[in-house]
């Protein structure tokens, strides 16, 4: 086993099986298309299962690590590896490519090779930015995942899905220059290298420590997404079609705060100390402010857009409290945030493939019709509102309480969505889901099949049997998130 | 390592149930449904009395079961707790259950939901078990969120009633709230004490206490476990519905009559009075704390009693005097009586099921119709339902040698030897709650069960359906007559749900309802005089509930003055609290029975009074326009004027009109015309010609 490139399969599997499923063509095809991508994907999630199972959780070291000469002149390499802060996101994304493949199964019926396409490659490139060591290279993975996720928002978008294409990338080009220059500054201060494990070593002073941080910040902030550069993600959201919301939402997001910890915190330890509060301040403002803003929405797709930025927010807030129980409960919530918002934008896409809208008032009632779907949908939402039992309640459980030895008023501001963030998921549920039969197009809703039935049980599997046991996704976090501790801690400054 | 296995079984036999009735509840047939979760509730009730015997042989347990999660230096368990304290309420939870469970044949007979309400009522008895048996405060928490998930599911069990999908989610937010405070307290738990098991937590709180405080506003220092104990307290004041939080209470009377019986006066709500009296060690160190409980405790205790007076839906009188009640248990915290308040709790338990319970059966009787106006003569009709019903009103005012009079008595005795701050006005409120509870006791056992038979008189029909559109309009204020019964279907004007027709007659209930009735009343009758001795002045929670007995001294004292169960019940007679409940009886008896004209000019003649009472002290209106409104207008002025407005509308579209006004301005010079070029050349020219000849 130690001699399988995973990391090359998990990420050029996928890759390869997208340009397979490109080349079936003409929709004439689809069938296979779809079946050729159900393959990949799941051939795609089966080689990332060793990372796990044969992953030492006593060492903070790279694991699986491949290194390759790849552009000698400039000291590029290819250079990849995980530890225990990337290697869960690997198997993640694998697995939420699986159930996008299954989520558009029989509702993309146009372009259906390209659409699955695109989302293999993207899997593929997503993978290869949580395994990624050397910069450059996690520079192109990083840009490159952009490209597929723009094109199934513009191709296979809603109405308006040109002007959320571009919003979403232009948000997110403006942030990668910023990280562009600041990978060439620390190429050059290091003496010619890419590789970020020797970043994480080099000495800086102050104030390059803080103009790298702040690049970092405003590249990831637009990812994961902070305030206030956050407003493109309920517009993607809206637009994308089902397949593109649950990878922008499971996957996409977590970019940026993967970014955070394995670029700002070990690159500028001091800077980040310096700026903490910063974050801080715009991690809860995104936990109020945003919790308020997801209350008044009409559409249900932005509500949970909405409530995405809000749950990130505890992810930020969690990374600069600078404790294990912080980082570990940020970690444990991105992972959790992909199985519920998952769900939840699943679900919401359920209901649009019957009814053409997102409108909740539109609904009313659509339990009396779907009660398998009112069901998944309560479970859902309840891990959304971060119920006990299931994976949403063990992050902000872990952040919140990481938050009281910090600051109490911090975690009490934090903790106002233990109130507000019930408020927006319930209210929203009771208005669609609960009530009398509202109009026609709620009496003609036929309940979920088997293959919705199915993607259902996946993302029950994951939110329930992480509230349920979080022990497994935590004990092979420790030697990493103590190791980056025990790293940030020291300062830089010579 | 038998018993470990044992004390497994208490919580998973009844989720195994839940499982069952719950995934097939589409599939397999209401007798499996019903036979799974009463033989899996049954089993918990079972082993819950095994279990007891072997703490009573002096067999405690305190272990894990397994290890949820490592983080930093803590760890988080699973486990299991098992004192005298757990079994008393492991054995009020599985018995009152299992009654509960029995009953709901009959009670939820004609319902689409069967087979769902009892995986419900399962998955509620397995949560708080976890809550019961909890050996640590992640775990109580975790039962604590999900019995109040459980309740908001069953009060919006009736799913297309628009007052019953509002109260579950009214009911679910103001918890909430409480758990906002809660989750707070653990957290400083977790901080100072770096652990969230109990026993290591009380071990370490006295040298803790003496030493820290913590700085919370500015300079302003406040003792740590004052802070704590608060926070947790005000996950209890959620819970267990105190004032203000109690306003969920009343509205959650939209769910079926069985879990108002179960969950919303028997076991959930006094959640928060289970837990303060296990956190006796944290709240003994706090003065502060104490007072504060018995100042909420009071308000409820008195205030909502006041409600009970004017309600005419029978059971949401039942449910006031649930939270008047649920405040008695709260003072007896407050003055370090926790043993007596878990005695109340207890004896509380069986016979406010068994009014519940019997609300519901008269509730069957008049064909669903809650209101105690078209009432009246019952027990010619429903014997069973009327002495079992007697029994429990009996024993809620305290009658002696009754389970609630023993519980109460000694609740008040309790408050009058405290010197705590906030006693004096605590013994104002419970001596005072004495009498409002008999008033509006037997004001509806006259008007339910006595009298004139006032039913089947107006064509109810046309009215109760108006009123019900009426209350489906306003939402929730409406709380006339509500039918119980109205569920799932699209019918609304389904007839025979709406009360009786003109002639009809209400009947007695099938026995699947009167055993449970029957069941109850026996422990309603005699648990007090059987329990008061031991649990209160024996050693039986001498390991569980830990009373600094130097500042104090209440139970000491209390333990002077009993001279026995029967000694007491008959020193009773010569005290005020006994004449106040009489005193209570007897008005309610002529104003209800004798001259019924004097109600009716008391209310027209204080208007103001009726109608803040009606208004329930306004609490639902201020709740509803300040923060539900609040909240609302909040998130509405931050999307639009923030989101929309400021960050879209002037910096996003800012940038790219600044963008398009740059490039407008560059192509000014782009016109293609070679005399425009020249010209701006021979400009140029001329400006550096300037500045090469001004250098010097």
């Amino acid at each position: 086993m130690s001699g399988t490139p995973l990391l090359s399969l998990a990420i050029w599997v996928p890759i390869l099986a997208g340009l397979l499923v490109l080349a079936t063509g003409s929709d004439r095809n689809a069938p296979l298309a779809r079946m050729l991508s159900l393959l990949g994907a799941v051939a795609g999630l089966l080689v990332t299962i060793p990372l796990y199972t044969g992953f030492d959780m006593h060492t903070p070291a790279m694991q699986f690590v491949e290194l390759k000469s790849w552009i000698p002149s400039f000291n590029v390499n290819y250079h990849l590896g995980v530890d225990g802060i990337s290697m869960l996101f690997v198997i993640l994304n694998s697995f939420i490519t699986v159930t996008v493949v299954l989520a558009g199964w029989q509702v993309i019926d146009s372009k259906v090779a390209q659409y699955n396409a695109g989302f293999l490659i993207m899997s593929g490139l997503l993978n290869g930015i949580f395994s990624a060591l050397d910069g450059l290279l996690f520079y192109v993975f990083f840009e490159a995942s952009l490209i597929p996720l723009y094109l199934i928002i513009g191709i296979w978008g809603g109405p308006n899905r040109v002007y959320a294409a571009f919003k979403f990338f232009l948000f997110t080009l403006l942030g990668s220059l910023l990280f562009l220059l600041a990978l060439i500054y620390m190429y050059l201060k290091s003496g010619g290298s890419f590789s970020i494990l020797d970043w994480h070593q080099m000495p800086l002073g102050m104030a390059p420590q803080t103009w790298l941080f702040l690049a970092f910040l405003v590249a990831f902030a637009v990812k994961v997404p902070m305030w206030p550069v956050h407003t493109w993600l309920p517009d993607a959201h809206v637009e994308a079609p089902t397949g593109g919301s649950i990878v922008l939402a499971a996957i996409a997001l977590k970019l940026g705060a993967y970014g955070f910890l394995r670029f700002s915190l070990p690159i500028a330890p001091d800077a980040s100390h310096q700026l903490a509060g910063l974050v801080i301040a715009l991690s809860l403002i995104a936990i109020i402010y945003i919790g308020f803003v997801a209350l008044a929405q009409e559409d249900m797709k932005k509500l949970v857009a909405y409530s995405s930025i809000a749950h990130m927010g505890f992810v930020t807030l969690g990374f600069f409290i600078f404790s294990a129980m912080g980082i570990e409960g940020a970690l444990v919530q991105m992972i959790s945030h992909g199985f519920v918002s998952g769900a939840m934008f699943f679900s919401i896409g359920v209901m649009y493939d019957r009814a053409h809208s997102r409108q909740i008032a539109d609904y009313g009632g659509v339990v009396n019709k779907m009660p398998k779907f009112a069901a998944f949908f309560m479970l859902f939402a309840m891990a959304n509102a971060g119920l006990p039992a299931t994976s949403g309640f063990v992050g902000e459980f872990m952040v919140i309480l990481a938050a009281v030895g910090y600051n109490f008023w911090i975690a009490f501001a934090a903790a106002t969505t233990m109130v507000v963030g019930a408020a927006y998921t319930l209210w929203m549920y009771k208005r669609v889901v609960f009530g009398a039969v509202a109009n026609h197009h709620v009496a003609e809703l036929a309940d979920i099949n088997a293959r919705e039935f199915f993607i259902f049980v996946l993302f029950a599997l994951g939110a329930l049997g992480m509230g349920l046991y979080p022990q497994p996704f935590t004990e092979v976090m420790h030697s990493s998130v103590n190791e980056l501790l025990r790293h940030v801690a020291l300062s830089k400054i010579q | 390592m038998e018993m470990q296995k044992l004390y497994l079984m208490v919580p998973l036999a009844p989720l195994v149930g839940a499982i069952i009735a719950g995934l097939f509840c589409r599939v397999i047939p209401r007798w499996m449904a019903h036979t799974v979760t009463i033989a899996g509730v049954a089993v918990a009730c079972f082993v819950s009395f095994v279990i007891f015997q072997d703490v009573m042989a002096g067999n405690t347990y305190n272990g894990p079961v397994y290890q949820w999660l490592t983080s930093g230096e803590y760890r988080f368990e699973v486990g299991f707790l098992i004192d005298q304290l757990t079994v008393t309420m492991m054995l009020v939870v599985t018995s009152v259950s299992l009654m509960v469970h029995i009953y709901t044949i009959g009670y939820m007979q004609d319902d689409p939901g069967y087979n769902r309400f009892f995986s419900y009522i399962s998955l509620f008895t397995f949560s708080m078990l976890m809550l019961v048996m909890s050996n640590n405060f992640m775990q109580l928490f975790f039962g604590w969120e999900a019995v109040g998930l459980v309740s908001y599911l069953l009060i919006g069990f009736w799913y297309t009633r628009p007052t019953a999908i509002f109260a579950n989610l009214k009911a679910f937010l103001v918890n909430r709230v409480g758990d906002f405070g809660f989750i707070l307290g653990i957290g400083l738990v977790l901080t100072y004490f770096g652990t969230l098991d109990y026993t290591a937590v009380f071990a370490k709180a006295p040298s803790l206490a003496s030493e820290t405080s913590i700085a919370l506003f500015g300079e302003g220092r406040v003792a740590l476990m004052t802070a704590i104990c608060i926070l947790l307290f005000i996950g209890a004041m959620g819970k267990s519905a105190q004032v203000p939080l109690h306003v969920w209470l009343p509205d959650s009377m939209e769910g079926p009559t069985p879990i108002s019986a179960l969950i919303h006066a028997a076991t959930m709500v006094t959640a928060g009075i289970f837990m303060v009296a296990r956190m006796s060690p944290l709240f003994e160190l706090s003065d502060t704390a104490l007072s504060f409980v018995v100042v909420i405790g009071s308000i409820t205790a008195l205030f909502m009693g006041f409600l009970g007076v004017i309600q005419n839906d029978i059971k949401r009188v039942v449910a006031y005097s649930t939270l008047s009640q649920l405040g008695y248990m709260t003072v007896a915290l407050g003055v370090s009586a926790y043993s007596v308040a878990i005695f109340h709790l207890m004896t509380h338990a069986f016979f406010k099921a068994l009014l519940f319970l019997g609300a519901g059966s008269v509730i069957i009787g008049m064909h669903h119709d809650q209101d105690i106006r078209n009432m009246g003569g019952l027990r010619k009709y429903m014997p069973i339902t009327w002495i079992t019903s007697l029994i429990g009103s009996l024993a809620l005012i305290g009658t002696p040698f009754f389970a609630g009079f023993y519980s109460k008595d000694s609740i008040i005795e309790a408050v009058a030897l405290s010197h705590l701050p906030g006693s004096g006005f605590a013994y104002f409120a419970v001596m005072a709650g004495v009498f409002v509870t008999a008033f509006y006791s037997f004001r509806m056992y006259f008007l339910v069960f006595h009298g004139e038979e006032r039913f089947g008189k107006v064509p109810h029909h046309a009215e109760t359906v108006a009123t019900a559109k009426a209350g489906h309009a306003s939402a929730h204020d409406d709380h006339s007559a509500h039918d119980d019964a109205h569920h799932a279907s699209d019918d609304h004007d389904a007839g025979h749900h709406h009360g009786l027709a003109p002639g009809q007659k209400p009947h007695e209930t099938p026995w699947v309802v009167t055993l449970p009735l029957v069941m109850l009343a026996i422990p309603s009758v005699v648990i007090g005089y059987i329990g008061i001795e031991p649990m209160l002045f024996g050693d039986f929670f001498k390991q569980s509930i830990f009373v600094d007995s130097g500042a104090h001294p209440v139970m000491k004292e209390l333990a002077h003055h009993f001279h026995g169960a029967f000694a007491m019940a008959t020193h009773a007679v010569t005290t005020a609290v006994f004449w106040l409940a009489f005193l209570g009886v007897a008005l309610s008896w002529f104003l209800y029975m004798k001259r019924p004209d004097i109600p009716a000019a008391i209310k027209s003649r204080f208007g103001a009074l009726y109608t803040l009472l009606d208004n329930k002290y306004y609490f639902d209106k201020f709740n509803d326009v300040v923060f539900a409104g609040g909240a609302r207008l909040l998130g509405r002025g931050l999307w639009k004027g923030g989101d929309t407005g400021l960050i879209d509308g002037v910096i996003v579209s800012g940038a790219v009109h600044l963008v398009g006004w740059l490039s407008a301005v560059a192509r000014l010079f782009q016109t293609g015309h070679i005399y425009h070029y020249a010209f701006t050349m021979i400009i140029g020219v001329f400006v550096l010609m300037t500045l090469w000849v001004t250098r010097a």
